[in-house]
């Protein structure tokens, strides 16, 4: 790990200030300046060599402020500073947004969920070997315009959404799956204060620029996530080359909205096999106004998968996605609530 | 060639051997102490090392290290405690799990300074006196483990397991001590013990 200095962040303002300090031009990926939370990602990263940040700033003494997890009133505020473990054991969350707390308990370990934060999480870098393997020169997302390792290497757990002709390395999450799927606004605090975007606006799809992964800048800090309206009619099934402790390789996070037996609304997000969390608006079309039933289920896993693109190792994953789309529906058309 | 010399060598011990090659610890301090006040840097210059008070099994600790040292190095190079190992060093295996405040952390993944202020439990920690922790003991009676590399870090997740509520089934001991992986494939007798000791940890 290279050497970097570190300082503990008294208020958001002075976070923000530190972590603007010495931009550059660069994205934020190769900031001087990183904050750090859970740590879980960023330490891993920089003893890879990926990270080499020449600052540190330890945003955690913000959690006072910034790690509340309110549900009530028909809508859901979470701090960014809120860890995964303990928004996926709240009782309210687990009753009113089980796609948000399954989406958190079935990632990564208890160690690691009672570290890492919501902010954190969806912040977190591909798992693609060549990205985190720095012996491997090409990787556009490494080193601009160094080429792909992954597109004609080992590449089984790769996109196949989402991907460009620079990188096709997989977003690993799960959490960004129920945001965006439930139409989450992201609260981002900068220099000028606090601004919401849309969780769909955050993230940005790898096309020429792999290196820049989200809209946030330098001197920017996700302080929280809202979202409006309860879904207890929710799920999160997540496919793994094994039961626990594994990243996707597929999943879907689903949410319907049901009355009288007629889907009113519907929300279908896929992970494991896109590039960026991805909102499959066209499958979620042919849902609506319908009574659900298995033939259905199996046209809308088709639509969710209609422009995916295989490569030597993962085409798998799109005849495995459509069959996770297919039983996360019927699992949420059919839960008891 | 002498007696003296064989006799050293029937007394060899291997960890305090490696305890004093390790050999940085508990240099003197001569820094000033680390800056509280969160509007001034800890460590503000990277190439100089820092002083930090860790608190570990109740008692405070002051070290002076590196800002790089986290708190898996700070316990096993600086306080000579090497219950916690070192396994992958990339928060994967979990044998470097501690409690951190009463939660279970990869303390491989965490910087020491960042952990000032808090209560760190290791596996040194655990047991009162001669007498082992609960969860220790139904691990010696379960024969849960082979080489015992992961059984520190198996412990210091099984304690923090039970008392999150996450050990009324196999099912659940098993999906919530994922997070610390056993070559040896003990995993049998892991579960085992996690449901031996539970009520008695419960309860007490």
């Amino acid at each position: 790990m290279r050497p970097f200095s570190y300082q503990r962040a008294s208020d958001p303002d002075m976070a923000v200030r530190a972590l603007a300090a010495g931009a550059a031009n660069d994205p934020l990926t190769k900031a001087a300046a990183q904050p750090l939370a859970g740590g879980t990602a960023l330490i891993d990263l920089m003893k890879l060599d990926v990270m080499r940040p020449a600052a540190i700033v330890d945003i955690n003494p913000l959690a006072h402020a910034w790690s509340a997890i309110e549900p009530g009133g028909g809508s859901l505020r979470l701090g960014a500073l809120a860890r995964m473990s303990d928004v996926a054991a709240h009782a309210e969350i687990q009753r009113s947004y089980p796609v948000i707390a399954d989406s958190l308990k079935l990632a990564a370990s208890a160690q690691l969920r009672n570290m890492a934060t919501l902010g954190g999480n969806v912040m977190q870098r591909t798992r693609c070997n060549y990205f985190r393997d720095v012996s491997y020169e090409n990787c556009n997302k490494r080193n601009p315009g160094s080429g792909c390792a992954a597109m004609d290497g080992v590449n089984r757990m790769h996109a196949v959404l989402g991907v460009s002709d620079q990188c096709i390395a997989t977003y690993p999450g799960d959490f960004a799956q129920a945001l965006i799927a439930l139409d989450a606004v992201v609260e981002i605090t900068g220099k000028a204060g606090t601004r919401g975007i849309p969780f769909a606006q955050l993230h940005k799809a790898p096309g020429s620029t792999p290196e820049i992964e989200t809209t946030l800048q330098p001197g920017e800090l996700i302080s929280a996530f809202s979202i409006q309206g309860r879904w207890p009619r929710s799920v999160y099934l997540k496919a793994r080359d094994r039961q626990s402790y594994e990243f996707a390789l597929s999943s879907a996070a689903i949410a319907l909205d049901v009355q009288d037996g007629t889907i009113r609304d519907a929300r279908v997000a896929l992970g494991g096999v896109a590039t960026v969390p991805w909102r499959a608006r066209e499958a979620e079309a042919l849902l609506k106004g319908q009574k659900f039933d298995e033939a259905l289920a199996r046209r809308v896993a088709d639509a969710a998968f209609a422009d995916a693109r295989g490569r030597r190792h993962n085409s798998f994953k799109i005849g495995l996605g459509r069959r996770v789309v297919a039983r996360a529906l019927q699992q949420a058309a059919t839960m008891e609530i | 060639m002498s007696d003296k010399s064989s006799s050293r060598t029937s007394t060899f011990d291997r960890r305090a051997f490696m305890a004093g090659a390790a050999g940085t610890a508990l240099v003197p301090m001569t820094a000033r102490a680390a800056a509280q006040d969160a509007n001034v840097p800890v460590a503000r210059d990277p190439s100089l090392p820092v002083e930090v008070t860790l608190r570990v099994n109740g008692k405070d600790k002051r070290l002076l290290i590196d800002a790089r040292t986290t708190v898996l190095d700070a316990l096993r190079e600086h306080l000579k405690l090497t219950g916690s190992k070192k396994g992958c060093d990339h928060g994967q295996c979990g044998a470097c799990t501690v409690l951190i405040d009463d939660r279970r952390v990869v303390s491989c993944l965490t910087l020491a300074l960042a952990a000032e202020g808090q209560e760190i439990t290791t596996i040194e920690g655990l047991a009162t006196d001669d007498r082992l922790h609960p969860m220790q003991q139904a691990f010696v009676d379960n024969d849960a483990f082979q080489c015992g590399y992961c059984t520190p870090g198996q412990i210091m997740s099984a304690v923090a397991c039970v008392k999150e509520g996450h050990a009324g089934s196999e099912a659940d001991i098993r999906e919530y001590m994922s997070g610390n992986i056993c070559r040896c494939a003990a995993y049998p007798n892991i579960v085992a013990a996690v449901k031996q000791a539970a009520p008695e940890i419960m309860k007490g």
